[in-house]
């Protein structure tokens, strides 16, 4: 059976039900599966536990699941610039459950290689250590961190071929190739999708075992979320 | 004289040696990168996943794939490389990254920082800053001396949760430079006209002089 799937409605059906764990790529707007995400959102999908690293905006990215409410527990390192969030949060509707960042990412790499839990320095203490296992390694002390899995990571790759083999592209990369691993199944959106071959082996960041579907995405909006440049460092927008 | 903002981010500045690899907190400490010498030779890491970040591009080069840990759009350089996000981690956690300069809401002279929440008001995550301090070799921590109450940040012990335990270096404030040691907060610098007084006075915490007197200015 082929991994290639016309389009993302194609790609997620059969693998939605309630109250299920899904984890998202990306970092800030930069890099995020849109098209599984708009998706998602679409098909109605509710209880969603949300593995990613930040929440998108009011209107882009995973924030478009929290105008829904179809998420109901995030898992994330830092939820800055979103106004639903903080209403749901502050409301207590949404659970949050927030990680140091690197943390969440190693919690994330272990889950999809076969790594239960792992000793970090990060957080000892802080609040994120209490409740955890503690140990002393060489009279430093670390705490136990559990490995994240989830039913379904939705991921957002450059190029793919239709092995599943990924190529991500600059700082659009952040958690993709880890949440690829750690997902159940995973299902991966590339801008272009070519035949075997066409990729350089050597360059390949995700090889195709870690991808169930594929598909290519009719249109990436790729927002810019602070577009800040020489002219205009600060990134504000400018009076008129 | 107080020190401002820039005058606080080129006193860091001096912190970054040749060969330096180096992160920078969002906010101020991302200023310090104007003001390193051109002599020193040295590479920004974004945790987002990229070592080597270049200055911001033009509108016309602004690429959405290309953006630093605070989401701007950046530039890349001849030397950088990006990778995913547990590899930026294993780099800050593995102790690679020589120097991290963060901003702080209050810092212990045990060298305890507090910089992620403050109770009662909404709480947007800790981000990477928790993995930074626990492993970046040097911590260096820019802030103002004293919170706009005037209150003390200078502190026995934080009073606001922690983002890390025994972690913090240097601090830089608009009045003068500590170094963190076994005895607590020592002065090594006085911003001019700035009493050793004056500091203890606007501070919670003990500041000790330094054996060699601290002298005023470095400007």
């Amino acid at each position: 059976m082929g991994k290639v799937y016309k389009n993302a409605t194609l790609a997620l059906e059969g693998l939605l039900f309630d109250g299920m764990t899904i984890m998202s790529g990306g970092f800030g707007l930069c890099g995020i599966p849109e098209h599984c995400i708009r998706q998602l959102r679409d098909s109605g999908v509710k209880g969603i536990t949300w593995i990613a690293n930040n929440c998108g905006t009011d209107d882009f990215g995973s924030g478009l699941l929290l105008h829904t409410r179809q998420i109901k527990k995030m898992v994330a390192s830092y939820v800055g610039e979103n106004k639903t969030f903080e209403k749901q949060f502050l409301s207590g509707e949404l659970e949050v459950e927030f990680n140091p960042q690197g943390t969440l990412a190693e919690r994330i790499r272990a889950g999809g290689v076969g790594i239960p839990a792992f000793y970090t320095k990060t957080g000892v203490g802080t609040v994120i250590a209490e409740g955890k296992e503690t140990k002393v390694f060489d009279g430093v002390e670390y705490v136990m961190e559990r490995a994240l899995k989830a039913d379904l990571a939705i991921v957002k790759a450059w190029k793919g071929d239709t092995e599943g083999n990924l190529i991500f592209r600059k700082t659009a990369r952040n958690f993709n190739p880890i949440m690829a691993q750690a997902g159940i199944v995973t299902v991966a959106e590339v801008e272009d999708l070519v035949e075997p071959g066409m990729l350089d082996a050597d360059a390949i960041h995700t090889p195709g075992i870690f991808v169930q579907r594929i598909f290519q995405g009719e249109h990436f909006v790729k927002r810019i979320e602070f577009l800040t440049t020489q002219a205009n460092p600060t990134g504000k927008k400018k009076e008129q | 004289m107080v020190w401002n903002h820039e005058m606080m981010c080129r006193r860091a500045a001096k912190e970054l040696k040749d060969g330096y690899y180096v992160n920078l907190g969002i906010g101020i400490p991302t200023q310090v990168a104007n003001y390193i010498p051109e002599h020193v030779n040295f590479s920004l890491q974004s945790e987002n996943g990229m070592l080597g970040m270049g200055p911001f591009p033009t509108e016309a080069t602004a690429d959405a794939d290309l953006i630093n840990s605070g989401k701007q759009t950046i530039t890349q350089l001849d030397k950088s490389s990006f990778f995913d996000s547990a590899t930026s981690f294993g780099m800050i956690r593995g102790g690679h990254i020589d120097l991290a300069i963060l901003g702080a809401l209050q810092v212990s002279q045990a060298g305890d920082l507090a910089n992620w929440m403050v109770p009662g008001k909404m709480v947007k995550g800790m981000g990477g800053a928790m993995d930074l301090v626990a492993g970046v070799k040097k911590v260096v921590v820019i802030m103002d001396h004293n919170a706009k109450d005037a209150s003390p940040k200078m502190m026995k012990q934080c009073t606001l949760p922690l983002t890390g335990r025994a972690v913090v270096n240097m601090v830089i404030t608009n009045l003068g430079v500590f170094e963190v040691t076994p005895q607590g907060f020592t002065l090594v610098e006085l911003a001019p006209e700035v009493t050793l007084d004056e500091v203890r006075a606007k501070s919670e915490a003990e500041i000790h002089a330094n054996s060699q007197g601290a002298s005023n200015g470095f400007l």
